[in-house]
């Protein structure tokens, strides 16, 4: 196949810019653990009030961090009122009740689906302390747009 | 009239019509963000609309237009009629009737799911049933497509297929792959629980099933306008194909990468793991490969027009290209916005990187460049090309017809640009009314959804001159000898033999073991676990 010389350098520019891409995404597998919520947990969606992973709601706060645990529903999340310690590793464990909802703090890389089914859990860490807000980005009925919660970091020391 | 292309316009008509209803339904997406007090604005009116346009844009108008491209081309570069038209026509009307079933389902307010349709949200049955109806309708097109070819082979065992024939070729293998996974979905899991025959679906393993199909389903769009840009666009420009042989591969590449990379639409999904997305991952990229050829082997194919014309300088050739001419300026608009998507595709698909922006604002900002210009505005461009050549009618309104690839590249960057900004401001897609409950964070996404929806409006207008220069021309448009259709010649002469590129049951084996390598063991792996399914809900 004859292939014009710009269209050659174009081509072999292509796929070093491809390999940078995806050298970037390995750096950040292998450096920094950077990976997407990709838990693999199951759950009777019909009884997640009485399952004993979420029927005590809420953080808990211990000496490695914190652990939240929420259950989204139309169209709301329970509860809708979290508070966490800064610089500390907070674990979110999240189900659904009803439909497939979004779960995302707005602001962060804490964005994760939550699917009737399915627990979802992923870690992460909140450097600045202040009042983040929490919003369902993925359509769950008429109310959709109204489903958020509120998210407060606390600086060390000034937990209540 | 040929029998061809009779059936062709029956086809581009109802494309056409799906777009002018589908238009409308974005109008009242773009004004219900701004929050103005309109009559009729309603969270329930919102909703609906989003799931009319995407339905009737993404599944309806793309499908429709695809499927009367596809005989234009066998027509005109084959020279001879589909074989099978009875079929095609069967096809076409088996399409018809899906469309209006989920049409009137979605518009009288029973499928308020959107177009993802992700259960445990539960749609009248009559909506599957219809979208279903419309697959099985591409796929009669699919083997009149096939068929065709075939029939052309016979007489000519030794010649490959004519570039634009090749290039539909890959897109009907890419759908036939794909079509699998949205037919297992609809037709094992979703019409017998919507009717009640079954209790409970397995949300995730839905998804799996939809994003097998909805990856590939953006390559069924943008090939025919690929094949748009590589063998009519030269032409139009007074040039010729910059590379034939390149062209050819990049059509394979589509057919081996575009199916075994669904994951990355999953990446925020629990209960599939890291691993496998990040092999998904690892094929998407390879996909941009392809994209950038063709970016090359475009811009020089025009180059080589301007140059034609005169041009003798660094730039020159760009200001002696036909920027009047209605599907020159919309292919050449359409290709500097999808440079824009494609970029932010890469981002989409940047494993963690995700986080930042799934299902926020920016998805939507990214695919109206892509879907919404590189394929829609493609298509418009070429409507205006064929629609004289089908109806032997000259085009009515053409200075409509001039205006309106500009109008929509202005309205796209207004709205594609804000909707970029407010999705890393960490705005979410697809919400009726962006304040939540006055919080301060939202409030200073404000300026530029408002930004958003007078680009909005810019499209509207567009879409509304693309539509009177359509009905114009249709019902009133001048009797005229048709032009002929004629494709681009390539600079060097093309192979006369058969080469690799053109061994489609070659590429089609292999495309078919990559989809078994990144989706049988996972599947099957989540099939082994003990699941949970859900019940159906309608909270619309």
């Amino acid at each position: 196949m004859n292939v014009d010389l710009y269209e050659k350098i174009w081509m072999w520019a292509s796929g070093l810019l491809i390999i940078a891409f995806l050298t970037t995404i390995v750096v950040g597998v292998a450096g920094s653990s950077l990976q997407p919520p990709s838990h693999v947990e199951t759950i009777d969606p019909t009884k997640v009030w009485n399952d004993p992973r979420f029927a005590k709601r809420g953080v808990t706060v211990d000496d490695h961090g914190a652990t939240v645990v929420l259950i989204a529903m139309m169209f709301a999340f329970q509860p809708a009122e979290l508070h966490v310690p800064a610089n500390r590793p907070v674990t979110f464990r999240l189900t659904s009740a009803d439909v497939i909802h979004g779960f995302e703090i707005v602001g962060t890389n804490g964005n994760t689906m939550v699917v009737p089914g399915y627990v979802s859990q992923f870690t992460t860490t909140f450097r600045t302390p202040g009042e983040y807000l929490i919003v369902c980005n993925e359509y769950c009925g008429l109310s959709h747009h109204l489903m958020s919660a509120k998210l407060f970091v606390d600086a060390e020391g000034a937990r209540p | 009239m040929t029998r061809s292309d009779r059936l062709s316009l029956a086809h581009l008509w109802v494309a056409i019509a799906a777009f002018g209803v589908a238009s409308a339904m974005a109008l009242m997406q773009a004004l219900s963000r701004a929050s103005l007090d309109l009559p009729w604005r309603s969270a329930k009116m919102y909703y609906l609309s989003v799931t009319a346009h995407g339905v009737l844009m993404a599944l309806v108008f793309t499908t429709f237009f695809i499927m009367a491209f596809g005989y234009v081309v066998v027509s005109r570069t084959l020279d001879q009629e589909p074989t099978g038209l009875k079929l095609a026509w069967a096809g076409f009307w088996i399409a018809l009737v899906g469309t209006l079933m989920a049409a009137v389902t979605v518009l009288s307010g029973r499928a308020t799911v959107l177009y993802t349709f992700y259960p445990p949200l539960q749609a009248h049955p009559a909506f599957y049933i219809g979208l279903t109806l419309v697959i099985v309708g591409s796929w009669c097109w699919s083997v009149v497509m096939l068929l065709s070819y075939r029939t052309w082979r016979g007489t000519r065992p030794d010649r490959p297929a004519p570039l634009p024939m090749h290039g539909m070729i890959a897109t009907v293998i890419v759908w036939l792959i794909a079509t699998i996974g949205v037919a297992a979905e609809v037709l094992f899991q979703l019409i017998p629980w919507s009717l009640g025959w079954s209790k409970t679906v397995d949300p995730v393993l839905a998804r799996m099933l939809f994003w097998y199909f909805g990856h590939p389903l953006v390559y069924f769009w943008l090939l025919p306008a690929y094949v748009l840009w590589y063998t009519v666009l030269p032409k139009v420009v007074g040039g010729k194909l910059f590379s034939d042989p390149l062209a050819r591969l990049v059509f394979v590449m589509f057919i081996l990468f575009s199916t075994p990379v669904g994951f990355h639409h999953q990446f925020m999904d629990p209960g599939v793991s890291a691993g496998w997305k990040l092999l998904h991952t690892f094929l998407t990229f390879a996909i941009l490969f392809p994209s950038f050829i063709t970016a090359f082997t475009v811009t020089a194919s025009m180059e080589v027009g301007g140059r034609a014309k005169g041009a003798t300088g660094l730039l020159d050739w760009i200001g002696k290209l036909p920027w009047r001419d209605p599907l020159f300026s919309s292919v050449a608009l359409s290709m500097i916005l999808f440079a824009v998507g494609g970029i932010g595709g890469a981002i989409n698909a940047s494993f963690g990187m995700n986080a930042v922006v799934h299902n926020t604002a920016f998805i939507q900002g990214h695919f109206h460049l892509t879907v919404g210009s590189a394929v829609a505005l493609t298509f418009m461009g070429a409507a205006y090309w064929l629609l004289p050549r089908l109806s032997g009618r000259e085009l009515e309104l053409p200075l409509l017809a001039r205006v309106q690839p500009y109008l929509w590249f202005v309205g796209m960057v207004l709205f594609s640009f804000s909707n970029h900004l407010t999705g890393l401001m960490g705005m979410p897609r697809r919400i009726y009314d962006a304040s939540y409950g006055g919080s301060t964070v939202a409030a200073a996404w404000r300026g530029l959804t408002g930004l958003s929806a007078i680009g909005g409006v810019f499209l509207f207008a567009s879409a509304a001159f693309f539509m009177l220069v359509m009905l114009g021309t249709g019902l009133a448009g001048k009797r005229i000898t048709p032009q002929r259709v004629e494709w681009a010649e390539p600079l060097q002469p093309a192979a006369p033999g058969r080469g690799w590129f053109d061994r489609y049951w070659v590429w089609t084996a292999v495309a078919v073991v990559l989809v078994l390598i990144a989706y049988a063991y996972p599947l099957w792996m989540h099939l082994q676990m003990t699941r949970y399914g859900s019940p159906g809900f309608k909270p619309y």
